[in-house]
């Protein structure tokens, strides 16, 4: 028998306020999937008629094979950057899905488990709010692992304006790293609660 | 300074694959106004078209943006103008001077929902009747449907091609779902782009007759101050270009601007056909609701049911034969389109009274689902 390769999908949806940088950050998700990971990847975005301040979302898919229909139902990655995105979408997040959030901006409800960064609090203290959308990118990288490292920081390089790429850098590396610290205290409690669970972090995570 | 042609991989949006496919086809001058979701072309254009040596002006309406796109293609440019619905309307009357003149030029539409200023910021599939007879008068006019930007890419090459070779406008009918979304594009070497352009004359300046047919139907094109004689009219005109108001010259010259497309269709017309072979269900679609209606075969076919997709990539001239062949080996069709039902008309001429043609329709604003495709035809066949 002939063994079949899994393919992978992952469907993600940035969503927040217009004038956050949403769809910038679903952007450079496809990007990355797209150029640097060679995969498959589709970026679609409904937006109001005003440019910022309204409900505001970017829908990514990446896969391996070719994507026809572009429009996300259930997604695997919910990243929501403020509390009426969050109310919108929660309920359209997979089962065993990974919610992201900003944690200023967010209060998730229940007893769901979900990543959170105070990515626009950092962002203030790198001394711009707009560079939000910056970090949330490198937290969902180490978070989600839907992209590469390498991947990701060529796209925010290539998508941030021109003589402005290193501080974003920066952005996306504090985002990048607090995620990561995210995941090695997960791991650090799972090994306290089991002794031959070294999982921690779901990094393939809803895959179906 | 970047080159005409960006070759490589580019994760772009519809619009601005648009741009870069006019750019690499030789586009030297675009007007226009900009409206969403047709915005983007235009800035892409007004980025890029300055350092390739081209001409990018923002017109003060969409009457004057086709308007000069006209001037332009007559001082020798390939020329373009990207709009959406409001600006759609506008420029029929011009459409019609395009068509009697023999103007190349490329029209894009961006399609959103309407009538009037509608959804601004939301997709429909509405102008495609529009394109085909908005301006007064009988004409045939080209008309394509990009399903990707990729498509957005490589069609509007495919426009300037067509509309080069037979001088006429040519519209690029897409949406506001492909305008903006974003997917890898990849451009090729300038080398491997094959770009078509119009018909010259030759011959003694004194002696050309502006309007004297070449061999598929074609009349070479002159430019404006190279010497030739020119004359170029909205009125019913004879070989020389001048006005003739009688029914022998509207007679001969209609004659020809219509069988110019009707008598080429072989080489206009591309469709694009997935699992048609031993399909029992033909569903017909083209733009974004293609990608819907592709997603919906495969579906179906997961349940056993035998649906194919028959794509529209030329929607105007319409594809007969091909409808009318597949209407004689199929169970039926269903037209997939965010409108309340114009193609699905043309589905349902051609396939007469052989077989039975459905709409999955949409008002606009959103994409039709997969599901709303799978749920008709489980219900009517």
């Amino acid at each position: 028998m002939t063994q079949t390769k899994k393919i992978m999908r992952r469907e993600i949806i940035v969503t927040g306020f217009g004038g956050q940088g949403i769809i910038l950050a679903g952007r450079i998700l496809g990007q990355a999937a797209a150029l640097g990971d060679k995969k498959e990847s589709t970026l679609v975005q409904s937006y109001g008629p005003e440019s910022r301040g309204g409900a505001c979302a970017a829908q990514v898919i990446v896969s391996d094979i070719t994507i026809q229909y572009p429009y996300i139902k259930n997604p695997d990655i919910l990243v929501c950057m403020s509390q009426s995105a969050y109310e919108k979408y929660i309920n359209d997040l997979k089962p065993g899905g990974l919610l992201l959030t900003d944690k200023d901006l967010v209060n998730p409800e229940g007893n769901r488990d979900y990543f959170d960064i105070p990515a626009t609090r950092m962002a203030e203290e790198l001394g711009r709010k707009m560079m939000a959308n910056i970090i949330m990118v490198g937290f969902v990288t180490a978070v989600s692992g839907a992209i590469s490292l390498d991947a990701a920081r060529e796209a925010v390089m290539d998508s941030v304006p021109k003589g402005t790429e290193k501080m974003n850098i920066a952005a996306f590396t504090k985002g990048y790293e607090y995620g990561l610290s995210k995941l090695k205290g997960r791991a650090h409690k799972a090994s306290e609660t089991s002794s031959h669970d070294q999982a921690g972090p779901d990094r393939s995570g809803a895959t179906p | 300074m970047e080159p005409k042609v960006l070759t490589g991989e580019h994760f772009i949006n519809g619009d601005e694959a648009c741009a870069e496919g006019a750019i690499a086809a030789g586009c030297t001058f675009f007007g226009a106004y900009p409206i969403t979701p047709a915005t983007e072309v235009a800035e892409r254009m007004a980025e890029r078209l300055p350092d390739q040596g081209g001409t990018f002006i923002q017109m003060e309406d969409e009457i004057a943006a086709i308007t000069s796109i006209l001037g332009a293609a007559w001082t020798g440019a390939k020329s373009m103008t990207a709009t959406s619905g409001p600006g759609f309307s506008l420029m029929m009357e011009t459409v019609g001077l395009a068509v009697v003149t023999e103007t190349p030029c490329v029209v894009v539409n961006v399609q959103r929902g309407g009538p009037s200023t509608g959804l601004p910021t939301m997709g429909a599939q509405g102008d495609m009747m529009q394109a085909r007879w908005g301006s007064h008068g009988d004409y045939e006019i080209i008309a394509i449907a990009p399903s990707s930007p990729q498509e957005m890419f490589d069609l509007t090459i495919e426009a300037f091609n067509l509309s080069e070779k037979y001088r006429v406008p040519v519209f690029i009918m897409s949406d506001e779902v492909v305008g903006h979304m974003s997917e890898k594009v990849v451009i090729p070497k300038a080398s491997k782009i094959k770009t078509v352009s119009r018909p010259r004359p030759s011959g003694r300046k004194d002696r050309f007759k502006p309007y004297q047919p070449g061999p598929n139907g074609v009349p070479p094109m002159a430019t404006i101050g190279e010497g030739y004689n020119v004359h170029v009219t909205g009125l019913t005109h004879d070989e020389q270009g001048y006005p003739v108001m009688s029914v022998d010259t509207q007679k001969e010259m209609m004659t020809r601007l219509i069988g110019k497309i009707r008598n080429n269709l072989d080489d206009i017309i591309r469709t694009e056909s997935y699992l048609l072979d031993d399909a029992d269900i033909v569903i017909v679609s083209y733009g974004v609701s293609a990608r819907t209606s592709y997603t919906a075969v495969e579906q179906l076919r997961g349940m056993g049911i035998r649906a194919g997709l028959f794509r529209l990539i030329t929607v105007w001239p319409f594809p007969e034969k091909q409808i009318r062949e597949l209407a004689t080996r199929v169970k039926g069709f269903v037209t997939v389109e965010i409108n309340m039902g114009q193609i699905c008309r043309e589905v349902e001429r051609c396939a007469g009274s052989k077989v039975p043609s459905y709409l999955v329709g949409h008002t606009g604003g959103t994409v039709i689902t997969p599901d709303a495709v799978i749920q008709l035809i489980k219900e009517v066949f």
